[in-house]
Parts: structure tokens; C-alpha cells; sequence
């Protein structure tokens, strides 16, 4: 931990590594003056568990379920990059009807993260009705993926030259009505979110990333893409069959008619990206053409395959955080050599600090949670005010946000 | 940015190559295909001198400002090996390259400038290198550690292969001083 200087009007608030925006560790040291935020600093790796140091010991294959629980939300998401790179190396091809199930199981884990966010989002500035509202909507979109994959999070759905389960016709008629379901949702969550007042109060101007600032400090996702940053793998990259689809590359302008880079906006993006990945279901569904799901079915002829692989090559999946880009160096052995996992929220820290600075201590909240971070939070803040010394702990910082959206209400 | 000429694959390759000639050590451009359509996704993979590196990510940036994704790196023996994953013409729908730069570095001196100044994203990867590598950045704003708990000794870098690696750690962890 960095300590800095104090002056005599600023004080300094360590806030984690458990953390109340968050539901993972991450260790923030703000300087403040009076309510506002000077500086800010961060300190990670309370959870850095060693995944690529423990994939030396293990086949690609195995590698996929250890990759599926890097994160519970993107489950599929990191297992997705790591095959594509690992086909890459391997020149596997992939039947066309996998690479359209690929992009309907990566399109329904956008719905349920980002309607997850939403739901944490609400909470943060105490309106816990949105939060149930969105959680419920969560649920029905876990129960469809339970109903596809088998399972609500870890999925093991994905496999290298393919997927491992179908969608049979039978099973097309539920996935319809549920995302005619989703589509209803999707209003009520842009009614509640985008025409709320006291949501604009205090979501508008707040926590404000500008474009430069996100090109520069490489931000990913929709936080880059909120500040106006067109840049979406998916629409970009040609991979699974995301090139064969109509995609739009979205920004918060397309409804609003102008960028701001702030909370407000990254609400925007999220919403609209709900809307497309409806959409793109359905294209999937549209244009599948039949045909196998897997390029090889027997897993031990796959392994020898891959023993024999040997290179390099990365793979990269726009997750609903933003872009998850794994990089795998074979060498022809049983265990891959080098394994690089890059998870969006890595790129997105360091845009925490032009985002928080200027803000209030009761914006750290909604401000922090606005990028969607996949690390955690914090039960406990410890206010250290000259010699003083008191602790703030989860409820109080929650209840700061609580009040002032509710003097933004009077 | 976006009103100049979009290069191709090869174009880009030869824009390098023109500058820096034989510190260009290697160059390989691949493309793979998906998808019914089978459009190409394009990944170039070029290796250069590490005293040129810098060099070449401010040529690269007179192409565009590029996105860099992160760094990754490999322990091969005597060579610590970094790749700086950049991608460009994100904005062009199905038209973005991921170009992989490749810097060899002696392990006995494995040092490099930092990239902090020219992008001040990079500073995360850099410092995830320098705790788990053991890589220097020559010009980093900032040097201590952000991934690796305080606990773990000096000197040990959890991605090496050699006696600098992390064994001796995880099969003697009673021994680890708290």
C-alpha cells in the first residue's frame, strides 16, 4: 500500500479487501476531502488462486472445466477462449451447426450477467424492488440455461472442436416462449432503469470515463464501449459463427444521441445489449443448419490430437464484461506449456481511478459496481481519521448510498 | 485515426519492415476461419529485437492507438519471453487484427523499457510480469506489488520453471514464514 502525504483537509479511507459494491476482494485506499474523493488507490490478488500455474499439470481437456470456474458468472466465457486458441493451435475445425449453439450459449450468459448487474446495480442505490424485479428475470433465464446445458452455472458445455449437447427440435418451443419473456422484461427494465427520475440523478454525470481516458488506460467492454469506445470482439473478430450474423456495434448514442462516459450510460449499454443478444438468439436459431456437434466425439483421439499440436495462438471471446483473451503455447506434450488467462476486469481497474476521483464517498458504490467488476467486496471499511480510527462496515457505506438517493428524491 | 488508409495484413508487416529491417526477427501472419461464411479472423505474430520494442510500439502507434489486451509470458529456459497481445481496426466490422509483438529477454538481465508512457494501461500487465516473471520494467511508475501476496519471499517468481520457481514454496509451505 502506497501511503501518500495528508495534508490537513484531506483523510484517508481503506476500503476492503472486502468490499460493498463487490462480491469479490479488492482493496481501495481513498483520499478524501470532506465527502469528496482526491485520490484513489487499489491493491488486488487477495484471491489469486494460481489457475495457470495449476493448468501445467493437467490436459487441455481438463483445463476447460478448471477454466469454467475462474469466474461463476462467465463460466463459459473463459473455457470459450481457451478452445478456440487450443483449436487454433491444433487446426480443428469445427462443424457449423456447434459454432451457432456456441453463440446462443454465449448470448444467454450475457442475458443472465448482465440482469444480474442490473439487479446489484438497483440494490446499491437502495431500490431493492429493481432488485428482486431483476433477479426474478435472472431466474427464468438460469432455468432456460439449466434446461440447455444441464446446469445453472458451471455448465460444461463447451469442448474442444465443438459443444457437447444439442438443441433438439423439441426443445426449440420453450427457448422461444422464454425469450418472447425476455422481451417483455426488457421494457420493464428500460422503463424502470432509463425513465426514472431519481435513477438519473444519480447515475447522470456520475463517474464519468471519457473515451481518451478509456482508450489510453485500455478498458474493455461496456465500460470502453459506454465512453465510446467501438470495440466488441463479436462484431470485430470473426469467430464461432458471430461473422455470419447481423451485429451491430452498439454504443449508449444509439439512444440517447450522444456519449458521456458516465454511469447513466454504462446503464444504457447493458440494457441495449440485453435487447441484442435476444436478437442474436434468434438468429442463431433462424440460420443453424444441421449437422454434427463435435469435430471429434471420442476424447481420448482428441487428446492424442492435441499431444501432437504443438504453437501458439490466442483466443478471444467478448464475455459480458468485455473482451476474455487466452493465450496457449503447445509443445507437443500431454500439458499445455504456457496458458495466459486475461479476464475483462483487468483491463477495467485502472479506469476505476479517472472515475472515482471528484465523486462523493456515498457514489463509491454505484460507481464501482458500474463497470460490472468480477472481483469482490468488502464487509468492513476502516476510516482512518487522524488518530481516530472508526470502522464503516458494509451496511453503513450501503446505508450513505441509501440516504442520498433518498435526499435526491425530496 | 480512422480517415487513413487501412493497411492489410501484409501491409502492416511491411511497414515494419521497412523501418527496422533486420530487427525484425520473425514474422508469421495466420488466419483462421469460422462460421458458415468462413471469414477470416487474422493474427499476426512478429518477433523483434528487444532493443528496438519500444521503437515498434511507437511505429505501430502511427497506424493507430492500439488496444493492448495484456502481455503473456513464457520461461523458456535461458530466454524470458514476452508477447504484448495489441489488436487494431476494431472498429471495421470483421476487419480487426490481433498483432502478438515478441521480445526475447536473457534471463540472467531480463530487463525492459516500460510501455507506461506511451499507454498507461499497460501498467497492470507490466507489474503482473515483474511479480511473476521477475522481469524488469525500466521506467515504471510504479513498483510494488499488486498481485502476489506480501508473504511470498523476494526473489521468487511463480511462473518460472527454474530454482527461482515456486516448488520449493508449495512443498515446504510449514516452512513458509508468515
Amino acid at each position: 500500500m502506497k501511503q501518500k502525504s495528508t495534508t490537513k483537509t484531506s483523510y484517508h479511507i481503506p476500503i476492503g479487501p472486502i468490499h460493498p459494491a463487490l462480491k469479490e476482494p479488492v482493496f481501495f485506499e481513498f483520499e478524501i476531502d470532506g465527502e469528496k474523493i482526491v485520490d484513489v488507490d487499489v491493491k488486488l490478488g487477495h484471491v489469486h488462486r494460481g489457475v495457470e500455474w495449476a493448468s501445467r499439470r493437467r490436459n487441455p481437456v481438463q483445463i476447460l472445466y478448471l477454466a469454467e470456474r475462474i469466474c461463476g458468472i462467465c463460466s463459459y466465457c473463459h473455457p470459450a477462449a481457451f478452445t478456440l486458441a487450443v483449436e487454433r493451435i491444433a487446426e480443428i475445425e469445427v462443424p457449423e451447426r456447434a459454432e451457432y449453439l456456441r453463440v446462443i450459449q454465449g448470448e444467454l450468459e450475457r442475458i443472465c450477467s448482465h440482469v444480474l448487474w442490473a439487479g446489484v446495480a438497483a440494490h446499491e442505490i437502495g431500490f431493492d424492488t429493481v432488485l428482486y424485479l431483476t433477479w426474478q428475470i435472472r431466474e427464468r433465464a438460469l432455468d432456460l440455461t439449466e434446461f440447455l446445458t444441464g446446469n445453472r452455472i458451471t455448465k460444461g458445455i463447451m469442448m474442444i472442436g465443438g459443444i457437447r449437447r444439442d438443441i433438439t427440435p423439441e426443445m426449440i418451443p420453450r427457448i422461444k416462449k422464454d425469450l418472447e419473456h425476455f422481451k417483455k422484461d426488457f421494457e420493464t427494465l428500460r422503463h424502470v432503469f432509463l425513465d426514472d427520475k431519481t435513477v438519473k440523478m444519480r447515475s447522470q454525470g456520475a463517474g464519468i470515463l471519457t473515451k481518451d481516458e478509456a482508450m489510453k488506460l485500455c478498458a474493455v467492454g461496456p465500460t470502453g464501449r459506454a465512453s465510446g469506445v467501438k470495440k466488441d470482439a463479436r462484431f470485430g473478430e470473426s469467430y464461432f459463427a458471430y461473422g455470419d450474423l447481423d451485429i451491430d456495434l452498439i454504443t449508449p448514442d444509439v439512444l440517447t444521441g450522444e456519449v458521456n462516459g458516465d454511469v447513466y450510460d454504462r446503464i444504457i449499454q447493458r440494457l441495449l445489449e440485453v435487447k441484442q443478444s435476444i436478437e442474436l438468439i434468434e438468429q442463431s436459431m433462424d440460420k443453424m443448419p444441421s449437422g454434427d456437434i463435435l469435430a471429434e466425439p471420442k476424447i481420448p483421439k482428441l487428446l492424442a490430437q492435441l499431444k501432437k499440436a504443438s504453437g501458439e495462438a490466442v483466443g478471444r471471446h467478448e464475455a459480458p464484461r468485455g473482451e476474455v483473451i487466452h493465450y496457449v503455447k503447445l509443445d507437443g506434450n500431454e500439458n499445455p506449456y504456457t496458458w495466459k488467462v486475461r479476464a475483462p476486469t483487468y483491463n477495467n481497474i485502472l479506469p476505476w481511478i479517472p472515475m472515482l476521483k471528484g465523486e462523493q464517498i456515498a457514489d463509491i458504490p454505484i460507481v464501482a459496481a458500474s463497470t460490472d467488476p468480477c472481483m469482490s467486496c468488502t464487509n468492513r471499511v476502516a476510516i482512518v481519521q487522524g488518530s481516530k480510527r472508526y470502522n464503516l462496515n458494509k451496511e453503513e457505506l450501503h446505508r450513505l448510498s441509501i440516504e442520498k438517493t433518498r435526499r435526491l428524491m425530496k | 485515426m480512422t480517415d487513413k488508409k487501412r493497411l492489410t495484413p501484409e501491409e502492416i508487416v511491411k511497414f515494419f519492415k521497412d523501418d527496422f529491417k533486420k530487427d525484425i526477427i520473425d514474422v508469421k501472419i495466420k488466419t483462421n476461419t469460422a462460421g458458415s461464411k468462413k471469414n477470416q479472423a487474422i493474427n499476426i505474430w512478429m518477433k523483434v529485437d528487444k532493443g528496438v520494442f519500444k521503437k515498434v510500439v511507437k511505429h505501430l502507434m502511427k497506424i493507430q492507438y492500439p488496444h493492448l489486451a495484456v502481455a503473456s509470458g513464457n520461461d523458456l529456459g535461458k530466454i524470458i519471453e514476452l508477447i504484448y497481445h495489441f489488436t487494431l481496426y476494431y472498429e471495421d466490422r470483421l476487419g480487426e487484427i490481433t498483432l502478438n509483438i515478441s521480445v526475447d529477454l536473457p534471463k540472467s538481465k531480463p530487463e525492459i523499457e516500460s510501455l507506461c508512457d506511451l499507454i498507461p494501461g499497460a501498467l497492470v500487465t507490466e507489474w503482473e510480469k515483474m511479480e511473476f516473471l521477475g522481469v524488469k520494467f525500466k521506467g515504471i511508475p510504479d513498483e510494488r506489488r499488486l498481485f502476489v501476496p506480501d508473504d511470498i519471499p523476494k526473489g521468487v517468481y511463480p511462473w518460472r520453471r527454474d530454482e527461482t520457481g515456486p516448488d520449493k514454496l508449495y512443498k515446504n509451505l510449514h516452512e513458509v514464514k508468515k
